[in-house]
């Protein structure tokens, strides 16, 4: 494990911001310490010569087939919203966003 | 009605047929032992009275001659498969009072050919872990124990409810999902057969998704001849999942008998490193001697960058399940915890609805996607992956079939302290098949000193489950290995 990887604290909190993930301060100095060990270990791959190599996208070798591009389902909006904390009138609802 | 449950999935489908028993009592057979076992842990949601329902219909089925190729057969179902009408958790908080209307299309299959849900299975949360310990539903225990010394031990996850179940006879199978082992390594731990099968084989429509383009569902079971008839019937084109794979299914069964005269078994050296636990390398040249002496050819081959493949899923897996549980937002489903704006509500749903192991695997892999570090990390793992793919297509230009130990130890214990990267350690030998999309299979075939099961992992090229069953059933042959009776 490379001991000189080093994730700050500051990193941290910007993560769980993209992550949508509540991290409270004293939890950030635990999280820098166990992201620095797993991507210090993860290091590794930089000896690897990938030079000229494709990236491979998926896990399957066979081509994605395509469908004619029409509706093949929905008109259930019951259904849909059945399991939502909140809903109205057929819709989803959520906190205030604009005042 | 113990000697119900101990039968094998073949066995009774034929005794079904012949009116020896009904399915429901089969069924009930198989509910009464779940009810004696529940501190194993094993169902997080029992179905009884759908049970009930479905095995009459099944009754009705035999009695009209009219059975479906697994009529009657009492499974259990990992939950990670969306059930109709029934709670499908993941095993997290973050899906709490879920009820999917819909099925996923493996469990619809299963449905179709006639088997009977008993319910839903514990598992890892968002099936991340290889203990079965990060389930927000508790641990699962083995029904195995070790001889000599008191200890409750782990069943390998994250399919880890799947497997105890199906060693203690609390299903006939089950359903089971890999994404770098998930399958195989619980089957090793719990002396079971385990079949990871081509990526692109089952669907995985109305599966929660981890990571996409490595999640593929297989059957758990007590020996080669029921995984290849559960699998079978799992499997098969789908148009909801764009990766499904427009090919025959082939009849695993048929091949059983087949032998392994004549095919090519390759030995990779890069799986036998330095400290090697020494009872599963001796294990491991057992089933080289056993698959020998069945008129076999041995062949020594390298899979150079085995080293790679563990770091490289820690990129890739964490990348797409960061990806994938960005849908966990309080807002469609499951948990909402309220906050003062909307990003408060989000940011306090996923902190308290997700466990630690599946925070951490979101923050890796938010970070690895992040801008900046995206090619560095991201893309780099995806040429590695490349490589990987590249080493095993190498390999079957070789040999029909790859044979290796299925995970570096027998189970451990639940309290065991284990620091993050040695539990990642655990799917080192399962991994790199995971990321090739190449079937794999674990097969029980010894035990430790302590009477732990341990298994050997049979990989074989894309598409080729026919190999990799005839190897596991030769494998299995020569083991004469014994599970566990019922509880």
């Amino acid at each position: 494990m490379s001991p000189t990887f080093s994730i700050d604290t500051a990193t941290v909190r910007r993560i769980a911001t993209l992550a949508r993930i509540e991290v409270t301060d004293a939890e950030l100095s635990t999280w820098a310490e166990q992201l620095s060990g797993i991507m210090g270990w993860i290091e590794q791959l930089k000896e690897v010569n990938t030079d000229g190599v494709a990236p491979m996208s998926g896990g399957t070798d066979l081509k994605l087939t395509l469908r004619p591009d029409v509706v093949t389902d929905g008109d259930m909006v019951d259904q849909v919203l059945a399991n939502a904390t909140e809903a109205q009138d057929g819709f989803f609802t959520v906190p205030k966003m604009v005042e | 009605m113990s000697e119900l449950t101990s039968l094998t999935i073949a066995e009774a489908r034929s005794r079904l047929k012949r009116k020896e028993f009904s399915a429901l009592e089969l069924t009930e057979a198989h509910l009464s032992a779940m009810e004696r076992a529940r501190h194993l842990n094993a169902y997080i949601t029992e179905t009884a009275d759908l049970a009930r329902e479905r095995a009459k219909e099944s009754d009705k089925r035999l009695a009209a001659g009219e059975g479906r190729p697994m009529e009657g057969i009492p499974l259990g179902i990992k939950d990670l498969f969306c059930t109709e009408g029934v709670q499908t958790t993941a095993a997290s908080r973050i899906l709490e009072g879920f009820s999917p209307p819909y099925e996923s299309t493996v469990s619809q299959k299963l449905r179709d050919a006639g088997t009977v849900m008993l319910g839903k299975l514990n598992l890892d949360e968002f099936a991340m872990g290889s203990a079965n310990i990060t389930s927000a539903f508790g641990p699962v225990k083995n029904p195995w124990t070790p001889q000599g010394r008191k200890a409750e031990l782990v069943p390998g996850g994250s399919s880890g409810g799947s497997a105890a179940a199906t060693a203690a006879h609390l299903c006939m199978g089950a359903t089971g999902t890999d994404t770098g082992g998930s399958i195989r390594q619980p089957a090793s731990f719990c002396g079971l057969v385990g079949v990871k099968p081509t990526y692109g084989r089952c669907s995985r429509w109305g599966v929660v998704a981890f990571a996409s383009s490595l999640d593929q569902a297989g059957p758990i079971t007590r020996n080669v001849r029921d995984a290849a008839i559960m699998l079978k019937a799992m499997c098969g084109y789908d148009a909801k999942d764009s990766t499904s794979a427009n090919l025959a299914v082939p009849d695993f069964e048929a091949v059983l008998g087949q032998g392994v005269k004549g095919l090519r078994i390759g030995i990779p050296k890069e799986y036998r490193p330095d400290g090697l636990n020494a009872e599963v390398n001796a294990l491991w040249n057992q089933g080289i001697d056993w698959l020998e002496k069945a008129g076999a050819t041995i062949v020594d081959i390298s899979l150079p960058h085995t080293q790679y493949a563990l770091p490289t899923y820690y990129i890739v897996a964490p990348a797409e399940a960061s990806s994938n549980l960005a849908r966990y937002d309080g807002v469609r489903f499951g948990l909402r915890v309220p906050g003062k704006s909307l990003d408060d509500m989000y940011a306090k749903t996923r902190a308290t609805g997700f466990g630690a192991e599946v925070k951490r695997r979101i923050m890796i892999g938010t970070y690895v996607l992040s801008a900046g570090y995206y090619d560095a990390y991201y893309v780099k793992a995806q040429k590695v992956r490349a490589l990987i793919m590249r080493d095993f297509n190498e390999a079957f230009e070789k040999v029909d079939a790859i044979l290796t130990p299925t995970a570096p130890s027998a189970a451990f214990g639940i309290n065991d302290k284990i620091d993050t990267i040695t539990m990642y350690l655990n799917d080192v030998f399962t991994v790199p098949a995971s990321l090739a999309g190449i079937p794999g299979a674990s097969v029980p075939a010894g035990y430790t000193t302590e009477g732990l099961p341990l298994g050997l992992q049979v990989l074989t090229k894309r598409w080729d489950e026919e190999t990799l069953f005839r190897v596991c059933q030769s494998l299995e042959d020569a083991a004469g290995f014994k599970g566990l009776g019922p509880l």
